[in-house]
C-alpha cells in the first residue's frame, strides 16, 4: 500500500491493483492515481479449499492484500473451522478461540462459505481452476498412517486414534464408532507419541466430570463414563530424546488427578541428564520436565499412565472371540549416530484389550489429476505454486506435511499469500464467473449449499443444546440434520 | 454504559495514536484479526496512559498510548494494530502468536518472571531469544513508559534463524 498526498488530500492506492491494470503505467491511470482510487479492474476471484486454519488464514492475508477480491471458502461438510473443531480437543477450548477471527473473515463481504461441497467428487478440481483466478487447496491430511502389521485391521478393538478423535469431537464421519469401540477392558496401548497420542491419552484418563463440561459429544461422554481403563501404556519407535509431543501436553499429562505418569524405562530418561545442558531451551525444559517426572516419588493412584521407549509393535494378537488381548513388539536401539532406529532381536510382549494407532496423518488428493507425491503425502508443489497448474496452490498439510501446531500453518499461509499477491502482479487478470458458475452446476443438480447464514443457525442451534447440558454446545453429527437446519 | 466504553475505546486510541492506525484505509480495518470483549470490562477512569512502540519486522515502527493495567495484547488490540495473526488464542495461554522480543534492560525490569506455561508456549515460538514474553502476560505499568518491543517474524521464512 502507498500514501500519496496532494491537495491536502489523502488517497490510498494499492500498488497491486495498478500493476494488474492493464492501463497500468498510461497517462490516464498516472493522472487519476493522485485523484481517486481505481475503482474499474477485474475482481480477483478466489477459490479456497477447505475452511481449517491453513484456508482461513490464507483468506485473511489475501483480504487484506487485495482490495477487489472474492473469496469463496469450500467445505465439504456443512459446518466450518477443519481441525480446530473436529480435531482441538474439547478439553482445550481456549484453542478455539481462533474461531472467533475466522468467524469475523467469513462474515466479510468479500467472503463466501460454501459448504456441502466437496471439491474432487460433488465439483471437480477442473470446474474451479476454470471458474477462478486462484484456486487455494488446504484441505488437510483427511487420512493417516498405518503400520501395517498383523492383526492391525482384523483384530476387535484395534482401531485408529484420528477415528477416536474424530467421534468425541462429533465428526459426522465418526459418528457410530462406538458400535466397535469396547473401553470395559483394563489396559490399553496407544502406538506413537506426538500430541495426538497424548490427547487420546488425556481423554480416556481424565475425572469424566471434567470431560462432561467440555463440547465433547453426548455418545462419546456416555462410553467414556463405563471406561475401566486404568493402565494406558504410549509406546515409542525411538528414545526419550526424539518424543514429538510438546511441552504443554505433557505437562497436562503429569497434572490429571489421580493419574500418575510412569517411564517404564527410568533409566534411559535419567541418562538424559548429562546431555540436557546441551540442548536448545525448548527441548531442554520438555527433557528437564521428563526427568523431573522420572524421579518424583510414587503415590498410589488410581490410574496410570506409562511411556515405553524403543518398542516397535509387530503383531496385535487376539484371544478366542477374535478380541485383541496383547501387543507383540519388537525391542529397537537407536543408531548411535544417526538415531536411526534399528531392530533388535528381542521382543516383548504387552498386555491390553484395546489398542490405538497414533502414528500420524497422511494427506490424500483431492483427485487423482493433481500432482501428487505418494510418499511424501503431499502435493507437488514449488514454495506453494502447484506442478504444472499455474493459479493453483497448496497451503497447510497438504504442503508441509501433517505437523506442526496452528502457528505454523498460520505462518504457512501467510508465507503462501505473499507468493499468490507477488504472483498475481504478473497475471493477466480477465474477467472470471467465480461462484455463480458453480453454484449453477450445483443447483440443476438439486445439491445443497450451506452458506455462512446457514451455518450460523447451526451454531445457534448446538450452543442452546449445549446450554441446556452445561456445555458450551452439543454438537450435531447428522450431516442430514445440520443441512435440515440450514436451509 | 457498555456501549459507551465501547466508543470511547474506538474513538480514543485512533485520536491519540500517530499515523500507522488512524491513517489505514477502512478495507484494512473492517474486521480485526481479534475481536473481544472479555477484556476491559470495568471503565476505571484514572489510568495513567503509557507510550508503546512496536517494531515490526519490516522495521517499521507502531508507537501507541496503551493504559496503565493493560495487557501489551490489549494494546495491540484496542488500537487495531496491523499485526497479523497476532494473539490468536486470545490471551489463554494456548498459542505463542503474541511473542515479544524484549531489550535485556527492559526485560529484566519486568515485575514479573514467566510462568512456567507461557515459557510451554514461547518454546513453540519462531526466533524465541533469552528476552521473549508473551505480550498477554504483560501488563503496562507506569514506569513502562517508552518501551520499545520488537514483534518477530512469524513467517515460516524465519524458521530456523
Amino acid at each position: 500500500m502507498r500514501q500519496f498526498t496532494k491537495h491536502g488530500k489523502i488517497v490510498w492506492i494499492s500498488c497491486l491493483k495498478h500493476s494488474q491494470s492493464k492501463h497500468f503505467g498510461s497517462p490516464l491511470i498516472r493522472l487519476c492515481r493522485f485523484t481517486t482510487p481505481v475503482r474499474c479492474h477485474t475482481i480477483i476471484q478466489c477459490a479456497v479449499v477447505g475452511s481449517g486454519p491453513a484456508g482461513m488464514y490464507c483468506a485473511q492475508r489475501l483480504l487484506k492484500g487485495l482490495e477487489r477480491v472474492k473469496i469463496d471458502i469450500y467445505e465439504s461438510l456443512p459446518v466450518p473451522f477443519g481441525l480446530v473443531r473436529y480435531g482441538v480437543a474439547p478439553d482445550h477450548p481456549e484453542v478455539k478461540n481462533v474461531t472467533n477471527t475466522f468467524t469475523s473473515i467469513l462474515s466479510e463481504d468479500r467472503v463466501e462459505f460454501c459448504g456441502n461441497i466437496h471439491i474432487g467428487k460433488d465439483v471437480r478440481t477442473k470446474m474451479l481452476q476454470e471458474a477462478y483466478h486462484i484456486v487455494i487447496l488446504s484441505h488437510g491430511a483427511d487420512a493417516e498412517r498405518v503400520l501395517g502389521i498383523p492383526g492391525e485391521s482384523t483384530a476387535k478393538n484395534v482401531i485408529s486414534a484420528r477415528e477416536f478423535v474424530g467421534w468425541y469431537n462429533g465428526l459426522p464421519q465418526n459418528r457410530c464408532m462406538q458400535n466397535k469401540l469396547d473401553l470395559e477392558c483394563e489396559e490399553a496401548v496407544i502406538v506413537g507419541i506426538g500430541n495426538v497420542a497424548l490427547d487420546v491419552s488425556r481423554i480416556l484418563l481424565s475425572p469424566i466430570d471434567l470431560l462432561a463440561e467440555t463440547d465433547i459429544t453426548e455418545e462419546s461422554l456416555e462410553v467414556l463414563k463405563k471406561s475401566k481403563i486404568r493402565r494406558l501404556t504410549l509406546l515409542a519407535r525411538r528414545g526419550p530424546l526424539q518424543v514429538a509431543f510438546t511441552i504443554k501436553e505433557f505437562r497436562e499429562m503429569t497434572k490429571i488427578p489421580d493419574v500418575l505418569t510412569i517411564f517404564d524405562q527410568p533409566e534411559m530418561v535419567s541418562s538424559l541428564q548429562s546431555v540436557i545442558p546441551d540442548l536448545p531451551r525448548p527441548r531442554k525444559r520438555l527433557m528437564d520436565l521428563m526427568l523431573q517426572t522420572s524421579k518424583a516419588t510414587v503415590p498410589a493412584a488410581k490410574k496410570e499412565f506409562h511411556i515405553r521407549f524403543l518398542h516397535s509393535p509387530t503383531s496385535f494378537n487376539v484371544d478366542e472371540d477374535g478380541k485383541l488381548c496383547s501387543v507383540t513388539c519388537a525391542i529397537n536401539e537407536l543408531h548411535p549416530e544417526t538415531k536411526k532406529v534399528l531392530s533388535t532381536s528381542s521382543q516383548n510382549t504387552i498386555m491390553g484389550g484395546l489398542a490405538m494407532r497414533s502414528i500420524g496423518y497422511q494427506a490424500i488428493p483431492l483427485e487423482s489429476e493433481l500432482p501428487f507425491d505418494v510418499h511424501q503425502g503431499i502435493y507437488k508443489h514449488q514454495v506453494g505454486r502447484l506442478e504444472g497448474m499455474p493459479g493453483t496452490y497448496c497451503c497447510g498439510w497438504v504442503q508441509t506435511g501433517p505437523e506442526g501446531v496452528i502457528l505454523s500453518t498460520m505462518s504457512n499461509a501467510f508465507a503462501l499469500s505473499g507468493t499468490i499477491l507477488k504472483d498475481l502482479k504478473s497475471m493477466r487478470i480477465e474477467e472470471k464467473p467465480g461462484l455463480d458458475i458453480v453454484k449453477n452446476y450445483l443447483s440443476a443438480q438439486g445439491h445443497p449449499v450451506v452458506s455462512f447464514e446457514g451455518w450460523r443457525k447451526i451454531d445457534a442451534e448446538e450452543q442452546r443444546r449445549g446450554k441446556a447440558k452445561g456445555k458450551p454446545r452439543e454438537k450435531m453429527t447428522d450431516v442430514g440434520e445440520m443441512i435440515q437446519i440450514a436451509i | 454504559m457498555a456501549a459507551a466504553i465501547i466508543l470511547l475505546r474506538h474513538v480514543l486510541p485512533r485520536t491519540k495514536c500517530i499515523a500507522t492506525a488512524y491513517f489505514q484505509p477502512q478495507y484494512l480495518r473492517s474486521y480485526s484479526p481479534v475481536r473481544r470483549n472479555f477484556m476491559q470490562t470495568s471503565p476505571a477512569p484514572k489510568k495513567a496512559r503509557v507510550t508503546v512502540t512496536f517494531i515490526r519486522h519490516d522495521g517499521k515502527r507502531l508507537q501507541i498510548q496503551g493504559k496503565e493495567g493493560d495487557s501489551l495484547l490489549d494494546v495491540v488490540v484496542n488500537n487495531d494494530l496491523d499485526l497479523e495473526g497476532f494473539g490468536a488464542c486470545e490471551g489463554t495461554l494456548a498459542c505463542s502468536t503474541c511473542h515479544l522480543i524484549f531489550k535485556k534492560e527492559d526485560y529484566d525490569r519486568l515485575p514479573d518472571r514467566p510462568s512456567d506455561e507461557e515459557l510451554d508456549m514461547l518454546d513453540l515460538a519462531y526466533g524465541l531469544s533469552d528476552t521473549s514474553r508473551l505480550g498477554c502476560q504483560v501488563v503496562l505499568t507506569k514506569d513502562m513508559e517508552g518501551l520499545e518491543v520488537q514483534v518477530p517474524s512469524g513467517t515460516s521464512d524465519a524458521r530456523g534463524s
